[in-house]
């Protein structure tokens, strides 16, 4: 008997606090959309990232001629910003603030025998493109894991072949690879909701964000996750800074 | 001692996060696996039904797909990839052979032809022992090993129209498509798989894969015929380094092609001959690359 009237009072405990949040949950609105910013750096020596050896294309060889190809697994510009790092919120975006979806379309560009950019980022759902700049052929092969639904598909891209269209149905970070070029390794990192990646000095700005608490994640290849807590105001910008450790 | 414990739980709450994927992935339970026993198969009029086939693959399967349809049975170790490809994991419901485009599930008759047909260079046999219930109850089976097989349907085939008739222009024009797509960067400008790339080949798990060597005389993994071979183009083989061409090869240009490869076996072909009339070289690696 007792152990019932506990079951009962915890149940319309609960039932009354989630009643309570549906009404006081806060109404998105796109006028008052406020922005995530901030800045990624990297804490110590940048890792040492292996050359390329591209002689087995004579082709990739030539265009880059003027530079030394290297890994890119981890990109520092020169005050220690980190290139190439996702940012989404991972936490407190409303069903209709996922719902919204963005209508641009991420491009994903193969040019002398690397991926432009070298992490795509992008909303699950949302179309992006893959291109090839290059006159060699290439295969874009990106090896989600099948499970989570999202499935690895193989298209060949020679020279002047027409973009792939495609989307993602799971958040994930999917590896890219060509196998006909096995040193070309990118990243799509599908995530749910508004998204930002760092430039070359290691900002970035998330748009588009309903004024609300969030946790904000930031992904980066090597380093994996960090996260922080922002509180976005009406048509304002929060900011969120995190520095990944290099060992 | 403080900072030691929450390190340690940090580190234990991660090994937890980091295994809940792989242990979803990897390890079905038996309790997924029975919830999917009323799956079924149909090719031509037959209907196959999964726990039919139960028997069959736990006496003939088992040994290398493994109980839960992993790919790890018990002689899988011994298994030498490129030479010798590992077996199939059906649980991830990623197949080579199939007539539906890169990244969708096969047809119910694909699995049956793959059946039927065995795979060359492989421990996999022809299995036209089983009668065609038996084998489309097989299917049944193997496809409950996948949960992709619950939550999607399996892709659109492929259209292949009428095979034309040989010429020395196609031929020709075939060998055009051959460098243009530039197929040689794996299977090399003769045909031997030692283009540039054949030797870093993986597959979609990372072991190694070999090119397919069209001199050597050994039947194509998806079949010998030359609508089998068309076929590969238009959907690439799942798994593999071999991407689809679907957007980059029209249906005319791929007889062409499908021609041209005929030249570079080694059985005696019309398609041989022609070339040889020809005196066609082998294409040339160093030209500058075609567009289209």
């Amino acid at each position: 008997m007792k152990t019932q009237y506990k079951f009962v009072a915890v149940l319309s405990t609960v039932v009354l606090i989630a009643c309570a949040a549906l009404v006081h949950m806060p109404q998105v609105n796109a006028a008052g959309e406020g922005k995530i910013t901030g800045t990624v750096k990297l804490d110590g020596p940048p890792p040492h990232m292996k050359g390329i050896d591209m002689s087995k294309d004579p082709y990739c060889v030539k265009a880059n001629a003027n530079s030394t190809p290297k890994m890119e697994n981890v990109v520092v510009g020169a005050s220690g910003g980190l290139e190439n790092v996702v940012l989404y919120i991972s936490e407190g975006l409303s069903a209709s603030a996922l719902a919204e979806k963005s209508t641009t379309i991420p491009v994903f560009d193969q040019k002398n025998c690397v991926y432009t950019p070298h992490v795509l980022a992008m909303d699950v759902g949302q179309t992006f493109k893959v291109e090839t700049s290059d006159q060699t052929a290439h295969n874009i092969h990106p090896n989600p894991n099948p499970m989570t639904g999202n499935i690895p598909w193989n298209q060949s891209q020679p020279p002047g072949a027409p973009p792939v269209e495609k989307s993602w149905k799971a958040p994930e970070w999917i590896e890219v690879k060509c196998n006909i070029h096995p040193w070309m390794h990118g990243w799509f990192a599908v995530v749910k909701g508004p998204y930002a990646t760092t430039d070359a000095n290691g900002n970035y700005t998330i748009n588009n964000v309903p004024p609300g608490n969030y946790t904000v994640t930031a992904w980066q290849e090597q380093f994996g996750t960090q996260t922080a807590k922002v509180a976005v105001a009406a048509g304002g910008a929060a900011k969120a800074d995190f520095t990944f450790k290099s060992k | 001692m403080r900072r030691s414990l929450i390190r340690w739980s940090l580190f234990l709450l991660a090994a937890a996060v980091f295994s809940l994927p792989l242990v979803s992935w990897a390890q079905l339970t038996k309790a997924d696996l029975d919830s999917r026993l009323k799956m079924e198969s149909h090719v031509g009029n037959i209907t196959g039904h999964a726990k039919d086939g139960a028997a069959d693959y736990h006496r003939y399967c088992e040994g290398c797909h493994g109980v839960r349809g992993d790919g790890n049975g018990e002689v899988a170790q011994w298994f030498d990839p490129p030479n010798f490809p590992k077996p199939r994991d059906f649980q991830l419901g990623i197949f080579k052979c199939r007539s539906t485009p890169t990244g969708t599930l096969p047809t119910d008759q694909d699995l049956y032809d793959a059946i039927s047909r065995g795979f060359d260079r492989s421990g996999m046999p022809i299995w036209n022992t089983f009668t065609k219930q038996e084998r489309v109850d097989l299917v049944a089976w193997v496809k409950h090993f996948s949960p992709r097989f619950v939550s999607e349907k399996p892709g659109t085939a492929i259209q292949i129209p009428p095979e034309p008739e040989v010429t020395a222009e196609r031929v020709k024009a075939g060998r055009e498509v051959f460098a243009r797509v530039q197929c040689w960067k794996c299977h090399g400008v003769t045909g031997e798989a030692n283009g540039p790339s054949a030797s870093t080949l993986q597959d979609d798990l990372g072991r190694p894969i070999a090119a397919f060597n069209f001199t050597e005389g050994s039947r194509p993994k998806c079949g010998d015929t030359d609508q089998d071979i068309y076929r590969i183009f238009m959907t690439g083989l799942d798994g593999t380094p071999m991407p689809s061409f679907a957007d980059n090869i029209k249906p005319d240009e791929a007889w062409d092609l499908v021609f041209y490869l005929r030249s570079l076996m080694r059985e005696p072909s019309k398609e041989k001959a022609i070339a040889q009339q020809l005196g066609l070289k082998p294409v040339d690696p160093n030209a500058p690359a075609p567009t289209q």
